[in-house]
C-alpha cells in the first residue's frame, strides 16, 4: 500500500485533520428558503440506490472475460490457444482450449453467482420501504427514491436508509440511541442528539413547517467525522445557525434503539453515504510463497523459450540436407515450399512453444486457488478456536495468505484487548493518598453500602471526608456512560437503586464502566441522565441532582475528558479525568506527590491509572467557558483544532483529587502463547498507547520479558539526559558486544547462558529515531536502531500513536532481511498496522469490529494465535510448498520426454503423447492426489506441533521453497523424464516385444512413456505423504485406476467424431505384452529410487528436528492407538500438556519475582515506597492476576 | 441466542478438526533396508531370467541397401532397372529354431515426422472412399481432382520390396513358404480398417479413386493371390500404416510357420530373393532380419541388463544404508 494513502487513512482516525474540502447545501424538505437570503441553487445529488454489484446482465460476459484475461496466466494460455487456432501446430487447440475454457467458466460462474447475490442484496435494500414526510403527511416510498433533503421518519429497530441529520426524537431531551453494530461491530448504544431548535417538533405537521438549510461538507468515508451547520429561518428573521457534528449524524446502516421514533433529514444518499464510501476493498497482499512461485514460473518460462529456440535452431541445422528437409516419402505441398524461410522458422518456433507449453500448467493456478480457498475452511472449522463466550470461531477474510501464517518472524501485538482482556475491573482509588479498596465479591454478592469500603489508612478527618465525597461524585459525573434499563414499559424504573441487576451501564470505554461500577461499590451510584440532570444516589440513599452543562469529550491526543456541572446548591464545578501525564501538569494544588507515588506504584503492577481533578467555577468563569466553546463549536473551518484550543484553555489550574486504578486482566493463556511464539523463533513486539510502566508490567506478566532479560531503555527520560545519538550508540555497543563474541545465532535468546535483551522505546523517541537525517551524524539512526532491535528478543513500544505502529511495522518490513511480519490487534487504532503487516490478525474484541474487519484473519482470543501459527500456518506452508514444487516437478517429467523425442523425430514437433493424454494429464490424472495432499497432509501431528513450538523454525525463511530445493526437484524431474524416455527407447530399440512378433508404433511408445510417467508421479507423491487417511487411499489409487480405465475406454472405441483413431487398442496391445509390464515396473522403480535413497540418507545423517520428532512420534502413538475414537483422543490431550509444559508457577510467586527483578537488575526504575502495606486489600487480586494457567 | 451459537459453531467431526484416523508411514531405515534387499534380489532374479531368455534368441540380419560396406544387392542400388531382382545368400550351421519371423528394417527413416504422421485419413481407411480425403493428406490428396485412395504420405510411401526365401538343397532351390497372415494387429484388420463396400467386386468399390502416385498397382490388387488381403485390409499395408516410433525401425514381413519349416530353418544354404523397389540409399539403409521370439518378444538385452544393474544397485544401497544407519544409531545412543 502506498504510504501516503495509509497516512491519510490513519490521520483520519487519530489526528482530526479537517477534510472540509467542499461543502454542500441541503434544503430541508426540498423547499427553498425564504426569499432574500441566498440564491437558491438546486444541487444534484445521486439517488439513494446502493450498487455493490459489479456486473449487469448485459455487460457480464465482456466485462468478466476482460477481468479474467487481465491475469497474466490466463492471458498466456489465451495466447497459446490462439496460436494453436491460427497456425498449424502439433497439438489440437482442444488441449489448451479445454482447460482454459474450464477455468474461465468455473471462475465466471463463481463470480456471476456472487454478483447475483449482490444484486439480490442491493434490490432488497433499495426496495425496502421508508417513510418520508411530504406535505405534512407520511408517505411510504422505496428506499431508492429517497432524495437528499427529504425528511424521514424512522421507528424503533429500523435501520437508517441514508445518512441523516437528527431533527427531533420521541424523547423529550432530543436524544436517541443507536447501535452501529453493522457498521463497526460495536453493539453498545450510542447517544445521538437532535438539533436544539428542532427537538420539540413532534408531529409530521410541525416538522413539515420547518424552513432550514444545512450546510455541510461533501461526503467523506470517516465514520466518526462530520461538520456542518444548520440555518433555521423563522419569521423572516436572520436565520439561526447551529453547529452540527457527528453527534447529530445518524449513519446509514445503524439501527435505532430504545427510541420510539425520530425525524431526520437525509444529507448523504446512496453511494455517497458513509457506509457505501467504506465499501472500498483493501489492497491485496501477496504471500512469500506466491512470490517464489512467480520466480519459479519465470525460470520455467525461460526454460520453455530456450527449449523452443534450441529445437528451432537444431531443426534448421538438421534440415540443411535436402534429403532430410524433404525426403521423397514426405513430400511438401507447393504452398509449404513457397513460404519464406523466416516465416517457417517463426511458425516452427511457435509450434515448439505450443508443444512444450504444458510445462506451465493452467491447472497449477486453479489448484493453488482451490487449495487456498478450501484449506482456509479448516481455520473456520477449528473447534479449538471457537470461543464459547462470543459464540464465534476464527474468520478468514483472505485465503491468499494461509501459508504466510507459517512464515512469521515478527509478531507485533497490541496490548489492551489483545494481550489483556479489556475487561476492566475497578481495583482501588486513592484520594489524597488515602487508598480505598472496594470489597471483593463475597460469595458472589457485592456488599453494599459503606461496609464495602475497606479503609487502609486511618479514617481521614472531616476535611478529608469532604474531599473523599467530592472525588466520588467527580467519578460519578465525569463520564459518558449510559444506563440501559431492561424494562421500562411499565414506567417503573427498576434500577440500580433497588439493588437489582436489571439495568446496566453501557459505554464505549470499558474503563468508564469499571469506574462507575467501582463507585457503586463504594456507595455512590450513578442513576441516570434525565433532562440534562445527572442523578446520583449517595451513601445516605439520597438522590443528588447535578445539571450537566458541558461535556468536553475524551480524545486520544488530550488523553482526558471533563464535564462542567451545576450542583443543586448552584455551585459550578469542572471535573476532569485523564491520564496522569495529562493531568499533573495542569494541577496547581492537591497532594500531588502522594498521588503520583501511588499512581506509579499501580502502574508498575500493570494497572491502568487515571487521575481525577476538579476546579470550582464562578458564574463569570463559566460564562467565558461557554463563549469559548460555542465559538469553537460553530466554526466550520478547523473546528477540531479550535475545540482543542478551547479545551486547553478551560482545563487548567485544576486541583488534584486523587487517582483510580483499574485492572485489565491478561487474557487467558496469553503468557503461554507468547512463550510459544518465542520458542518458535518469532520476535514479539508489543506496541501500545499505554504508559511505559503499565505496559512493562504487562510484558513481565505475559512472559515477554523474563527475569533474565536485560532491559534496554530508549525513552524520553533518557534522551533528556543524554543525546539520542549517545544513547543509541551506547545501547548498540552493549548489544553487539555480547552478540559479537558469540556465534551468530539469531535465536540465541532461549538458552540460559545467553544474555537476553529487551528493549523499551516510547513514541517520542521513536519519532526522533525515524526522523529523516538532518546531518550526517544522525543518518544511520535507523540502522543502529534496527541493529539493536534485531538482537533483542522482545521489544516494547509504548506511547505509540496508531500511525507509529504502522511505521514500526514498515520499518521492520523494509529492513534488509525482509522478514515476514504479523500484526495482531483488536481496536481501530490497530487497523493501520494490521493493514501494513504481511499478515494482519484481528481480535474480535470489545472495542468494536474494525480490526477484525480490516484483518486478513480474525480470531476470538489472543491465545488462538498459537494454534493459528504453529499448527495451521505450519501445515499450510508445508502443504503449499509441496504443492508448488510437485507441480513443477510433474510437468518437467511430463514435457521433457517430449523435448527429447524431438531429437528422434527430425525436430518436427511430433507430440509424444496423444491429445487426450496431453489435455487430461494435469486436469484429471494427476490433479486430485496433489490437491488432496495439499489439503490434509500432516507431516507431524497437531498435538506435537503445539507442544513443540521450535518445529516452526524448521520452515522459517521460506526454506522449503529455496532455490536449492527447487533445483533438486527440477533435476529429479529431469532425471525421471530421462529414465522414462530412454527406458522406453531402449525397450523399443529395433525389436518387438510381443510373442507374436507384431510391432508397436509410435503411439504405443508414447503411451508406455505416459503410463510410466503417471505411475511414477503419483507414487512419488504417495512416498511424500505422511498422513494416509482413507481419502488419500481412495484418491491416490483411484486416480491411477481412473487412468487405466480411461485409457482402456479411450482406446476401446472408434470415436465417431474424431478424424483420427490413432489410440485404438494401443493401450490394450501394450498391456498384452510381458516386457511392457516388466519395463513399466522397472522404470517406475528406477525413477523413484534416488528420491527414496536421498530421503532415507538425509533422515539418518542430517535429520531436521521435524524428522526427529517424527521418529519419536511413533513412540507416542504406541500409547494412543491409531484408531482411538475421537472423544478418547481429546480427553487424553490434557495429560500430554501437563507432562510437557512445566508446571506454572503460581501467579503470586511470579509476581514477586517480577518485582524483585524490576527493582534489582535494571536499576533504572526505582519507585518511592508505596503508601501503606500493599498486602491486605490486594491479596485476592494477586492470585487472580495470572489467569493463564 | 443458544441456538444461534450452535449454528455458528463449526461441526466437530474428525474431518473438520483434521483428526481423521490415518496411517502414518515413514521412510525409515527399518522399512527401507529390507525393502531394498527384497527388491534387489527380486530384480536380479528377473534380470537373470530375462537375460538368459534374450541370449537364446537367434537373430540374423542382412543389410541389402547395396551401398557402402554391405555389397548385397549393389547391382540394384542405382535403381536403373525396374523391377530389379537380387539375391542375398546365407548359410546356417545350426537349426534356426522356429517359428522364424522375417522383418524388414529401415534406418534413418522418419515415419514419426509430424507432417508425415498425420498424412492419412482414418475415415477413408474405415471404408469411406466417397468423401473427399482430409487436407492432411496433401500433397497426396487428389490426382486430376480424383481422390487418392488410400490418400496421404504414409500410404504413398508404402514399403514395396518383396522377399522370397529358398533353401538350396543339392543345388535346387526349395521355396520356403512365408506366411503373411496375422502380421498386423487383429484390431486393425478387423475393426479399424475397412474396405469400401459396393455391389460387385472390390474394384468397383474403389471406382472413382486414384491409386497413390508411387504405387505400381491400385489398392485392390495388392495381393493377387489372396482376395481377402487386398484394399485397405492388405496386411503389409496395415503394418506400414502403423507408424514407427523411432527413425530406426523394423516391421514384420512374414512368418515361417508351415511345411517343413514349422520347427525352424534347418542348417544349410539359403537364398533370399529380393525384388528391389524401395529407394532409401539417399538417407538411410534397409535390411532384412530373421529372428525368433520368446514370451518376451525379440532379442533385447536391455531389459535383462537393466534389471540386473538396478537389482545390484539396490543391494549395494541397502548395505550403504545399513552402514549409515548403524553409525547414526550408535551416535544416537551415545548422545
Amino acid at each position: 500500500m502506498d504510504f501516503s494513502a495509509l497516512r491519510n487513512l490513519i490521520s483520519r482516525y487519530c489526528t482530526g485533520e479537517e477534510n472540509w474540502v467542499d461543502s454542500r447545501t441541503v434544503y430541508i424538505g426540498q423547499r427553498e428558503p425564504p426569499p432574500g437570503t441566498e440564491a437558491y441553487i438546486p444541487q444534484r445529488f445521486p439517488d439513494n440506490r446502493i450498487v455493490s454489484s459489479k456486473y449487469t446482465f448485459w455487460n457480464f460476459v465482456p466485462k468478466n472475460l476482460f477481468e479474467q484475461f487481465r491475469r497474466v496466466a490466463n492471458f498466456y494460455f489465451l495466447i497459446i490457444f490462439l496460436v494453436q487456432l491460427i497456425i498449424d501446430t502439433p497439438t489440437s487447440p482442444v488441449t489448451s482450449g479445454l482447460p482454459l475454457f474450464f477455468v474461465i467458466t468455473v471462475t465466471a460462474i463463481k463470480q456471476g453467482y456472487e454478483d447475483w447475490l449482490r444484486h439480490k442484496a442491493d434490490n432488497a435494500v433499495n426496495q425496502c420501504p421508508v417513510h418520508i414526510i411530504q406535505h405534512g403527511k407520511v408517505v411510504r416510498k422505496q428506499s431508492r427514491k429517497l432524495r437528499v433533503g427529504d425528511i424521514v421518519l424512522v421507528k424503533e429497530d429500523e435501520t437508517f436508509p441514508s445518512d441523516l441529520i437528527l431533527l427531533s426524537t420521541s424523547r423529550d431531551d432530543g436524544t436517541c440511541f443507536v447501535t452501529t453494530a453493522s457498521l463497526d461491530g460495536e453493539s453498545s448504544h450510542k447517544t445521538y442528539y437532535a438539533v436544539q431548535d428542532t427537538k420539540s417538533f413532534n408531529t409530521e405537521k410541525e416538522v413539515d413547517m420547518l424552513r432550514a438549510t444545512i450546510e455541510c461538507e461533501q461526503p467523506q468515508p470517516d465514520l466518526y467525522k462530520f461538520v456542518g451547520r444548520i440555518n433555521i429561518y423563522q419569521d423572516r428573521d436572520e436565520p439561526i445557525a447551529r453547529p452540527l457534528g457527528s453527534e447529530n449524524l445518524l449513519l446509514r446502516g445503524a439501527t435505532l434503539k430504545n427510541t420510539e421514533f425520530v425525524y431526520a433529514v437525509a444529507i448523504y444518499t446512496g453511494m455517497e453515504s458513509k457506509m457505501a464510501l467504506n465499501y472500498q476493498s483493501k489492497s491485496q497482499k501477496r504471500s512469500a510463497v506466491e512470490k517464489s512461485m512467480n520466480a519459479f514460473l519465470v525460470v520455467y518460462l525461460c526454460i520453455l523459450i530456450s527449449k523452443a529456440l534450441i529445437n528451432t535452431t537444431l531443426k534448421y541445422v538438421w534440415q540443411a540436407d535436402p534429403n532430410r528437409d524433404e525426403p521423397w516419402y514426405n513430400g511438401k505441398t507447393d504452398h509449404e515450399r513457397q513460404r519464406h524461410v523466416m516465416i517457417r522458422a517463426f511458425t516452427d518456433f511457435l509450434a515448439f512453444m505450443v508443444l512444450f507449453n504444458y510445462i506451465i500448467p493452467v491447472s497449477m493456478y486453479v489448484t493453488v486457488e482451490m487449495q487456498k480457498f478450501l484449506g482456509s475452511y479448516f481455520i473456520t472449522w477449528d473447534d479449538e478456536m471457537f470461543d464459547e463466550e462470543l459464540g464465534e470461531g476464527a474468520l478468514v477474510n483472505t485465503s491468499d495468505l494461509n501459508e504466510e501464517l507459517g512464515q512469521v518472524e515478527y509478531v507485533f501485538t497490541d496490548k489492551t484487548g489483545t494481550l489483556t482482556e479489556n475487561n476492566m475491573e475497578f481495583i482501588e482509588c486513592c484520594v489524597d493518598g488515602h487508598v480505598y479498596v472496594p470489597h471483593a465479591i463475597c460469595n458472589g454478592q457485592i456488599l453494599s453500602g459503606s461496609s464495602g469500603i475497606d479503609m487502609i489508612d486511618s479514617s481521614p478527618g472531616p476535611d478529608g471526608k469532604e474531599r473523599e465525597e467530592l472525588f466520588f461524585r467527580a467519578l460519578c459525573l465525569c463520564h459518558t456512560v449510559q444506563v440501559k434499563e431492561e424494562e421500562t414499559v411499565d414506567g417503573i424504573k427498576r434500577g440500580i437503586h433497588q439493588g437489582k441487576a436489571t439495568s446496566f451501564y453501557i459505554s464505549s470505554s470499558p474503563d468508564e464502566v469499571a469506574l462507575v461500577e467501582g463507585m457503586k461499590r463504594l456507595g455512590f451510584t450513578y442513576l441516570r441522565l434525565k433532562d440534562n440532570h445527572m442523578e446520583i444516589l449517595n451513601r445516605e440513599d439520597e438522590v443528588e441532582r447535578f445539571e450537566l452543562l458541558e461535556v468536553l469529550n475524551f480524545d486520544s491526543v488530550r488523553r482526558r475528558m471533563s464535564v462542567i456541572v451545576r450542583s443543586s446548591s448552584g455551585h459550578l464545578y469542572l471535573f476532569c479525568k485523564g491520564a496522569d501525564s495529562s493531568i499533573f501538569p495542569r494541577v496547581i494544588s492537591g497532594k500531588v506527590d502522594r498521588v503520583r507515588a501511588r499512581v506509579e506504584h499501580n502502574a508498575v503492577e500493570g494497572l491502568r491509572t487515571l487521575c481525577v481533578a476538579y476546579k470550582a467555577l464562578s458564574q463569570e468563569e463559566y460564562h467565558n467557558v461557554c463563549q469559548l466553546l460555542d465559538s469553537a463549536k460553530l466554526a466550520l473551518q478547523d473546528r477540531d483544532r479550535k475545540l482543542a484550543e478551547a479545551y486547553d484553555l478551560i482545563e487548567r489550574d485544576l486541583i488534584l483529587l486523587g487517582a483510580t486504578a483499574v485492572e485489565d486482566r491478561l487474557q487467558e493463556k496469553a503468557a503461554d502463547t507468547i512463550e510459544s511464539l518465542h520458542k518458535a523463533g518469532m520476535k514479539v513486539w508489543v506496541l501500545t498507547g499505554d504508559k511505559m510502566e503499565t505496559a512493562a508490567a504487562t510484558c513481565y506478566a505475559s512472559k515477554l520479558f523474563r527475569r533474565s532479560t536485560q532491559i534496554l531503555e530508549l525513552t524520553t527520560k533518557r534522551t533528556e539526559e543524554q543525546s539520542l545519538h549517545d544513547v543509541l550508540f551506547e545501547l548498540g555497543r552493549t548489544v553487539l558486544r555480547q552478540h559479537g563474541s558469540l556465534t551468530h545465532d539469531a535465536f540465541s535468546g532461549l538458552s540460559g547462558e545467553f544474555q537476553d535483551y529487551g528493549l523499551i522505546i516510547d513514541g517520542a523517541t521513536l519519532s526522533a529515531v525515524m526522523k529523516p537525517a538532518q546531518d550526517d551524524s544522525s543518518g544511520n539512526y535507523k540502522e543502529i536502531f534496527l541493529e539493536i532491535c534485531r538482537n533483542c528478543s522482545a521489544v516494547l513500544c509504548c506511547r505509540m500513536a496508531p500511525l507509529q505502529k504502522a511505521q514500526i511495522v514498515k520499518l521492520i518490513k523494509a529492513s534488509k532481511e525482509h522478514p515476514i511480519t504479523l500484526a495482531v490487534g483488536d481496536g481501530a487504532n490497530d487497523v493501520s498496522m494490521i493493514l501494513e503487516a504481511h499478515v494482519g490478525i484481528g481480535i474480535m474484541g470489545k472495542e468494536g469490529r474494525q480490526a477484525a474487519r480490516n484483518s486478513d484473519y480474525a480470531i476470538p482470543k489472543f491465545k488462538h494465535l498459537k494454534k493459528m501459527l504453529l499448527v495451521h500456518g505450519h501445515y499450510y506452508y508445508i502443504r503449499i510448498a509441496e504443492l508448488v514444487q510437485y507441480f513443477f516437478y510433474k510437468n518437467v517429467c511430463f514435457i521433457f520426454p517430449q523435448f527429447l523425442y524431438q531429437f528422434f523425430c527430425g525436430f518436427s514437433q511430433q507430440p509424444l503423447y496423444d491429445t487426450a493424454y496431453l489435455t487430461l494429464y494435469n486436469i484429471s490424472f494427476t490433479s486430485l492426489p496433489i490437491l488432496l495432499y495439499s489439503l490434509i497432509e500432516q507431516h507431524v501431528s497437531m498435538d506435537i506441533l503445539k507442544r513443540d513450538p521450535s518445529l516452526y523454525r524448521d520452515i522459517a525463511k521460506n526454506c522449503l521453497l529455496r532455490w536449492r530445493i527447487f533445483i533438486y526437484w527440477t533435476f529429479l524431474g529431469l532425471f525421471d523424464s530421462m529414465v522414462f524416455f530412454f527406458g522406453a527407447y531402449f525397450l523399443f530399440d529395433n525389436t518387438t516385444f510381443t510373442s507374436n512378433g507384431q510391432i508397436f508404433g509410435n503411439w504405443t511408445f508414447g503411451t508406455l512413456v505416459f503410463t510410466v510417467l503417471v505411475f511414477t508421479v503419483t507414487l512419488k507423491l504417495a512416498l511424500d505423504t505422511h498422513y494416509w487417511t482413507w481419502i488419500n487411499h481412495f484418491v491416490v489409487w483411484g486416480s491411477l485406476l481412473f487412468y487405466v480405465v480411461f485409457s482402456l475406454l479411450w482406446g476401446g472405441v472408434i470415436w465417431p467424431f474424431l478424424n483420427y483413431q490413432r489410440m485404438y487398442y494401443v493401450f490394450v496391445q501394450m498391456l498384452s505384452s510381458g516386457p511392457a509390464w516388466l519395463g513399466i515396473g522397472l522404470l517406475v522403480i528406477i525413477s523413484l529410487l534416488p528420491d527414496v535413497l536421498k530421503k532415507v540418507l538425509c533422515r539418518a545423517l542430517w535429520p531436521t528436528s521435524t524428522e526427529r520428532i517424527q521418529n519419536v512420534e511413533k513412540l507416542y502413538q504406541s500409547h494412543l492407538s491409531e484408531f482411538t475414537p475421537l472423544p478418547l483422543l481429546n480427553s487424553s490431550l490434557p495429560d500430554f500438556e501437563a507432562h510437557n509444559i512445566n508446571p506454572r508457577r503460581s501467579g503470586h510467586r511470579s509476581k514477586e519475582l517480577m518485582y524483585t527483578h524490576w527493582r534489582g537488575t535494571t536499576g533504572y526504575c526505582t519507585f518511592s515506597s508505596t503508601l501503606g502495606p500493599p498486602g491486605i486489600g490486594r491479596t485476592h487480586r494477586l492470585v487472580g492476576l495470572e489467569t493463564s494457567v | 441466542m443458544k441456538s444461534q451459537q450452535a449454528a455458528n459453531r463449526p461441526d466437530n467431526t474428525a474431518f473438520t478438526q483434521q483428526r481423521l484416523p490415518a496411517w502414518q508411514p515413514m521412510l525409515s531405515a527399518h522399512f527401507v533396508i529390507p525393502g531394498f534387499l527384497l527388491i534387489g534380489m527380486a530384480f536380479i532374479g528377473i534380470g537373470v531370467a530375462l537375460y538368459i531368455t534374450s541370449q537364446n534368441i537367434q537373430v540374423l540380419e542382412k543389410d541389402y541397401t547395396g551401398t557402402g560396406q554391405y555389397t548385397a544387392c549393389s547391382e540394384c542400388a542405382d535403381m536403373q532397372t525396374i523391377p530389379c531382382i537380387c539375391n542375398v545368400t546365407f548359410s546356417l550351421t545350426t537349426l534356426f529354431t522356429g517359428p522364424v519371423f522375417l522383418y524388414y528394417g529401415l534406418s534413418n527413416y522418419y515415419q514419426n515426422y509430424r507432417k508425415y504422421q498425420v498424412s492419412r485419413d482414418d475415415v477413408q481407411l474405415w471404408g469411406d472412399v466417397t468423401k473427399s480425403p482430409g487436407d492432411a493428406c496433401a500433397p497426396y490428396q487428389y490426382i486430376d481432382n480424383k481422390p487418392i485412395a488410400p490418400c496421404g504420405s504414409i500410404a504413398n510411401s508404402m514399403f514395396n520390396d518383396t522377399f522370397s526365401l529358398y533353401q538350396i538343397i543339392n543345388g535346387t532351390m526349395k521355396l520356403v513358404p512365408l506366411d503373411g497372415k496375422g502380421i498386423a494387429w487383429w484390431t486393425d484388420y478387423n475393426i479399424k480398417f475397412r474396405n469400401p463396400s459396393a455391389q460387385g467386386s472390390l474394384q468397383d468399390a474403389f471406382n472413382g479413386t486414384m491409386k497413390p502416385v508411387n504405387w505400381s498397382k491400385p489398392a485392390y490388387e495388392l495381393n493377387p493371390s489372396d482376395m481377402n488381403d487386398n484394399g485397405f485390409l492388405n496386411q503389409d499395408f496395415l503394418v506400414w500404416m502403423r507408424t514407427a516410433a523411432l527413425p530406426d525401425f523394423q516391421k514384420l514381413y512374414r512368418r515361417i510357420t508351415s511345411g517343413d519349416y514349422a520347427l525352424g530353418l534347418p542348417p544349410g544354404d539359403y537364398v533370399l530373393q529380393i525384388e528391389y523397389n524401395y529407394a532409401v540409399k539417399d538417407f538411410g539403409r534397409k535390411k532384412v532380419v530373421f529372428s525368433n521370439v520368446t514370451w518376451m518378444g525379440g532379442k533385447n538385452e536391455f531389459l535383462g541388463v537393466a534389471y540386473i544393474v538396478v537389482g545390484s544397485l539396490c543391494l549395494v544401497m541397502s548395505v550403504v544404508m545399513l552402514v549409515v544407519y548403524a553409525k547414526y544409531k550408535f551416535a544416537d545412543e551415545n548422545a
